[in-house]
């Protein structure tokens, strides 16, 4: 078979896509996830329910949203609220996945959006938490999807602003927040990482076409626990890249 | 805050300030104030910032940068000259030109950025060369669940968010155990705005506002504004309000400026009626990079302007009507 060509972000895009189950709810956020969602919905999930923060639930996304807030998160969708109904949704136990992204992730799950230095004279200003923290501190099970190396995926967050596992253990009942809640899966251009059971560590579970062990690891600053098996992902296939290129996102916004 | 005597411990205080801390009693008292007379409140941009905003005010605007917002009346406010405003951050472009513009002193930030294309320039520069004094973290959620608690009328609300991380230690919320369940909570402060800005598709001239589409928090944000500066795609008779009276989302007595202003959330999109105009806004964020043509960018576009009348015949009537999503082939709705 004839090598496919395709770009790290459309990598992450399918990887993203394959995990989101068909009749599930997804709080989706700006960017990958979006074209995620859409891809989900056209391969294999058409009654997945993608739910923005803004108020759009169960959009079909024909179009891809530029904002999550955008009317195309509620083209065709079976209601259209606001935020707070959203939000309370997810902190009732409603909203099974939360996909998120940020600048900066910990070996617990922790992410930073909020800054790079200090937060009281940061070298950079981030966006911000936005809806992140609450989608990691309500949904049941949230994945984080970033590109892969040793200044984001680090030993110490310059600001912890959506939880993963904090401190391991017990930590995040501990804090307060909703019992059974966590990070689930971590998909990077390098490969797809779950946490461990006992420990709530990251650990490598798949690795991407053509990228070794080794590679993973060099790209991680701290510790990696290891699958027993490690397995090697899929890259996008034909149809997978053409529903993205043609269809998704024509514009070529991630490519 | 002082901290009143309580029973209930403590077990976290965010080191950040409260902004703007809440007094319910006031907010009732001035509450009982506003009128419920049937009057026409329509006036231009200009006259209800000068007459219902004073330097130093705490103000928020709904939905956001792109979505809904009230992008015509920013530009108002811009060219007023008032300054030294404390903001709610849940912000796109309208955050972007008050802090081009220096008019930021404080912020209750939860996110400023411009969501596909990234971090937003004119806060990196305004937060990294501390021109804003002080920056507060909150999370969506916290924002809109602070405009709740000030539309119930209550003090504050207990939720489940922002426990366990930086963001709560940066933010103004308390943690406790809940005295029913044990769980712990975290408690967002309410938020009571001076000035709130709503841009919505259609009001009668009392100020009985529709919105299609998803609402964001302008149900709450409304409630939770001492005065309401609304904008409006379209004024309506006040018939075509009660004829189908579900579908007011704000009610008149919130309200105390109805703005006229067709394509008032442009360059940003309309729910159901015109699409974000992503050339002009791809210009905007290009010209912002850089102090010196983000300027440029105000001047052409702001101050240049005398009113929102002057913007739209600055756009182009060609250019606007291309937007309409009758026009947008395969349009969004």
């Amino acid at each position: 078979m004839k090598e496919l060509e395709y770009t790290a972000s459309e990598l992450l895009i399918c990887l993203a896509s394959r995990l989101m189950d068909d009749r599930s709810t997804a709080f989706i956020g700006t960017g990958i996830p979006m074209l995620a969602a859409s891809l989900a919905q056209t391969m294999h999930a058409p009654d997945l329910v993608p739910v923005f923060e803004f108020g759009g639930t169960g959009a079909i996304l024909e179009k891809l949203p530029l904002a999550v807030g955008d009317m195309r998160t509620y083209n065709k969708a079976v209601a259209a609220s606001g935020i707070c109904d959203i939000m309370e949704t997810a902190q009732r136990g409603f909203i099974e996945y939360g996909f998120l992204g940020g600048a900066q992730i910990d070996q617990f799950g922790n992410l930073n959006s909020t800054c790079i230095g200090d937060v009281m004279n940061p070298v950079v200003r981030l966006p911000g938490s936005g809806g992140g923290n609450d989608v990691g501190s309500l949904c049941w099970r949230t994945i984080s999807i970033m590109p892969h190396d040793r200044r984001r995926f680090v030993k110490k967050l310059d600001f912890l602003t959506t939880p993963g596992f904090l401190t391991g253990p017990g930590a995040r009942e501990a804090a307060g927040l909703p019992r059974g809640t966590g990070p689930y899966r971590v998909v990077t251009h390098l490969g797809i990482l779950g946490f461990d059971d006992d420990t709530r560590r990251m650990k490598l579970l798949s690795v991407n076409p053509g990228v070794t062990v080794e590679e993973v690891i060099e790209n991680t600053e701290f510790e990696l626990l290891l699958a027993d098996s490690l397995e090697t992902n899929t890259g996008p296939t034909e149809k997978e890249l053409r529903l993205l290129r043609e269809v998704i996102d024509p514009d070529g916004l991630y490519r | 805050m002082n901290q009143k005597a309580t029973n209930i411990p403590l077990l976290f205080e965010g080191e950040g300030s409260l902004i703007q801390p809440p007094d319910l009693d006031a907010f009732r008292e001035w509450n009982r104030r506003k009128t419920t007379a049937l009057v026409d409140k329509t006036m231009r941009g200009r006259e209800a910032i000068d007459r219902f905003v004073s330097d130093g005010d705490y103000i928020g605007f709904e939905l956001y940068g792109t979505v809904r917002c009230p992008i015509g009346l920013t530009r108002a406010l811009v060219r007023s000259g008032k300054r030294d405003f404390r903001i709610a951050g849940q912000g796109v472009h309208e955050a972007d030109m008050l802090l081009i513009t220096d008019r930021v002193k404080e912020i209750d930030f939860t996110y400023i950025g411009q969501e596909v294309y990234g971090v937003s320039s004119s806060v990196r520069r305004a937060v990294e060369s501390g021109t804003v004094k002080n920056v507060v973290e909150w999370s969506n959620a916290a924002l809109s669940w602070r405009f709740k608690a000030a539309a119930m009328g209550v003090p504050f609300l207990p939720t489940r968010s922002i426990l366990g991380t930086d963001t709560i230690r940066r933010s103004a919320a308390k943690v406790i155990e809940c005295p029913f369940t044990g769980v712990k909570l975290a408690l967002l402060p309410a938020l009571i705005l001076d000035v709130g800005f709503i841009h919505v598709n259609r009001a009668d001239r009392f100020g009985n506002c529709q919105i299609d589409g998803i609402s964001g928090f302008a149900i709450e944000m409304a409630r939770a504004s001492k005065r309401l500066i609304v904008s409006t795609e379209e004024i309506v008779e006040p018939e075509e309000i009660r004829r189908q009276p579900d579908r007011t989302a704000i009610p008149y007595y919130l309200v105390d400026a109805v703005v006229h202003h067709p394509f008032g959330s442009w360059p940003g999109e309309m729910s159901g009626m015109y699409e974000r105009d992503e050339d002009h806004y791809r210009m905007f964020l290009e010209m912002q990079n850089a102090e010196g043509t983000a300027n440029e960018y105000m001047d052409d576009w702001v101050f240049g302007m005398a009113d929102h009348d002057a913007l739209l015949t600055k756009i182009g009537k060609e250019r606007l009507e291309s937007l309409r999503l009758e026009t947008v082939e395969g349009g969004a709705r």
